[in-house]
């Protein structure tokens, strides 16, 4: 982005002011960065902490590192469950909204889209204005959505700044593309399906992006509209085992009570919470331009 | 959804129907189209939007919100008449002034600073590591800072020990948890904020930056006379944007951080909804705090959108 003024600097010769910058500067970013990731780094020297070693001095590598607090968490069948109940979420909840927010977006980017102001002010106001988090619980709890995955999935099937995102995206497309596909009589599902998503793949690519990792991470809505643990998403097991620190959740491995080392919940939980992210760490820095990109696209244009 | 009857646009279309109905017959297809999405508005959000007059009811549960008694603004009257309630309301605002005066500069820092980096491969492994908590969510953060934070075994602690110092309970003491949150919350945003100051750096004229070298100016001056107010648009906008949520101070984080102990200057509007309404079943008087938050927020939300907006001529909006 900024090499053109990066490069051509470089050009022109140093003083011993701007060495001096350069070091200082250097040593803060790697400070900074330091700091990002010793937490993460802490957190995994405790994740292989065995139990008995205990920690009362700052350590940078692990001493006797062990896997049992991973085993331990693996043999916990809610840990399975909670992949399993966020895998569902995030692909059928994914695919939903993006339906959805494609459908919606195309049918707003059509100046002649019968009562289109109307339209448009409908999805623009539940940017600014909400009912709040008690009518909205009771309205869901009454409509039968407790205890059901789709209470995950509706009520936040479709983001109104996403599916704007996607209406500036499809009005940009040139109407050219569209007209001989329209002489030839074809009907705007068609033509959203066989021109429009096959030249939006840049905006389709950082919208599902969006929609999955925030499928991921959602866990308030869990803790409201479910209360089975076999339903739970990961968060909301990860949330349980470590804040409430519900023994149910945590300790019903038999292989605690057979092996000879002792289970610390410290240690277990650091486990459980790397289990956790481990995913998502693994993918976000190959996802992370087409965040940086949804992010400039929608700060210009919104 | 299905709209197999071929359709022409408008303006093929050529009859003596009014212009409204002709335009209806010939793109009722998009209406198709959007059904879903109108359905999804209306029942997931207009229908509880509409449930805000129970904040004006008794809501009783076997009545449902629309059978429940009247009572106007009995639960007004009691929000303003509860000290709880201000409490709350002075923990917002503290939160979250405190997040905008330490969490906003830190960004464009950070920006400034990248942009001064020469490696280019040492500057992408720096912003993304400081991405990462972007995509984490607060369960997962709260995890690694309960640890990271810890009396007994967290590094600062053990540090402070190893110093000869009492350790802190950092998350567990009222006068530390509110610089706790302000400072987690920075070094969860501070990467991904940098992006669009970055991007607001690179959009500045690199002619500026070579003229100023050719007339012997330092870094520091090329900083503060041309990267500065080259961003100061971006950096105007954002702000005024940023005080427009004012009243979120940051649910996730908060109510996976915080406990019994620092309820006094830890609870904000959002996690006192929370307790009263779905934990203590105060549907009525839960939502009345809400509607006040939300009113209030839709009112500063919507001023400062108008504010930047109006600004935006010369700023990247």
């Amino acid at each position: 982005m900024v090499t053109g003024n990066t490069r051509r600097r470089n050009a022109i010769r140093k003083g011993a002011g701007e060495t001096a910058f350069d070091a200082l500067n250097i040593t803060f970013m790697l400070l900074m960065a330091l700091s990002i990731i010793y937490p993460f780094w802490n957190l995994a020297l405790q994740s292989l902490n065995d139990g008995y070693t205990t920690i009362n001095t700052l350590r940078l590598w692990p001493v006797k590192p062990t896997l049992f607090n991973y085993e331990h968490v693996l043999t916990n069948p809610y840990i399975w469950s909670g992949y399993r109940e966020t895998l569902i979420r995030t692909v059928f909840g994914t695919a939903l909204n993006l339906a959805a927010t494609i459908l919606g977006a195309y049918a707003l980017s059509k100046p002649y889209m019968p009562g289109r102001k109307l339209w448009m002010l409908m999805v623009v106001i539940p940017m600014f204005f909400g009912g709040g988090i008690i009518p909205t619980y009771l309205w869901n709890v009454q409509l039968g959505l407790r205890n059901t995955r789709w209470s995950l999935i509706l009520p936040g099937l479709v983001n109104s700044y996403n599916m704007i995102v996607m209406r500036n995206f499809f009005q940009a497309v040139p109407k050219d593309l569209e007209e001989s596909a329209r002489i030839d009589g074809a009907a705007n599902l068609r033509i959203l399906i066989s021109i429009y998503l096959p030249v939006s793949t840049a905006v389709l690519a950082t919208i599902t992006l969006w929609i999955m990792v925030s499928h991921w991470n959602a866990w308030f809505d869990a803790t409201i509209y479910i209360n089975k643990a076999e339903l739970y998403p990961l968060q909301v097991v990860l949330r349980r085992i470590l804040l409430e620190g519900t023994q149910q959740l945590m300790d019903i491995s038999p292989t605690a009570a057979e092996t000879s080392q002792t289970a610390s919940p410290n240690n277990i939980k650091a486990a459980c919470v790397f289990v956790c992210m481990l995913p998502i760490m693994c993918v976000y820095p190959f996802l992370q331009k087409y965040f940086v990109k949804g992010t400039l696209v929608g700060a210009i244009k919104g | 959804m299905t709209g197999t009857r071929s359709n022409t646009p408008a303006k093929l279309g050529a009859s003596a129907w009014p212009k409204a109905l002709r335009s209806l017959r010939l793109n009722g297809d998009l209406l198709l189209i959007f059904l879903p999405v109108a359905a999804y508005y209306i029942v997931f959000c207009y229908i509880p939007m509409s449930g805000v007059v129970m904040a004006f009811k008794d809501y009783k549960l076997l009545s449902g919100i629309w059978g429940s008694k009247w009572v106007g603004m009995k639960h007004f009257n009691m929000l303003f008449s509860t000290p709880s309630f201000f409490e709350v309301l002075r923990n917002t605002l503290v939160i979250s002034l405190l997040k905008l005066a330490f969490g906003f500069p830190a960004p464009i820092l950070l920006a400034i600073l990248l942009n001064e980096l020469r490696g280019q491969r040492f500057k992408r492994v720096v912003q993304t590591i400081s991405y990462l908590p972007h995509f984490l969510s607060w369960v997962v953060l709260a995890g690694i800072f309960i640890q990271f934070l810890s009396p007994s075994t967290g590094p600062i602690n053990i540090l402070l020990g190893m110093m000869g110092r009492p350790s802190i309970f950092f998350l567990g003491n009222k006068a530390t948890f509110v610089p706790t949150i302000v400072a987690t919350h920075i070094w969860q945003t501070v990467g991904w904020g940098s992006i669009i100051y970055l991007a607001a750096i690179s959009g500045i004229g690199v002619e500026l930056y070579e003229s100023a070298m050719l007339d012997g100016a330092t870094r520091f001056q090329r900083i503060a006379y041309i990267t500065l107010p080259g961003i100061m648009p971006t950096v105007t906008v954002l702000f005024i944007l940023g005080t427009g949520s004012i009243l979120n101070a940051g649910f996730d984080q908060i109510f996976n951080l915080y406990n019994e102990a620092v309820y006094s200057v830890a609870d904000i509007i959002d996690t006192y909804v929370y307790r009263r309404g779905l934990t203590g079943m105060q549907y009525s008087y839960a939502s009345a705090v809400g509607l006040f938050k939300n009113a209030i927020g839709f009112l500063l939300v919507f001023a400062t959108n108008m504010i930047a907006r109006r600004m935006g001529d010369s700023s990247l909006w």
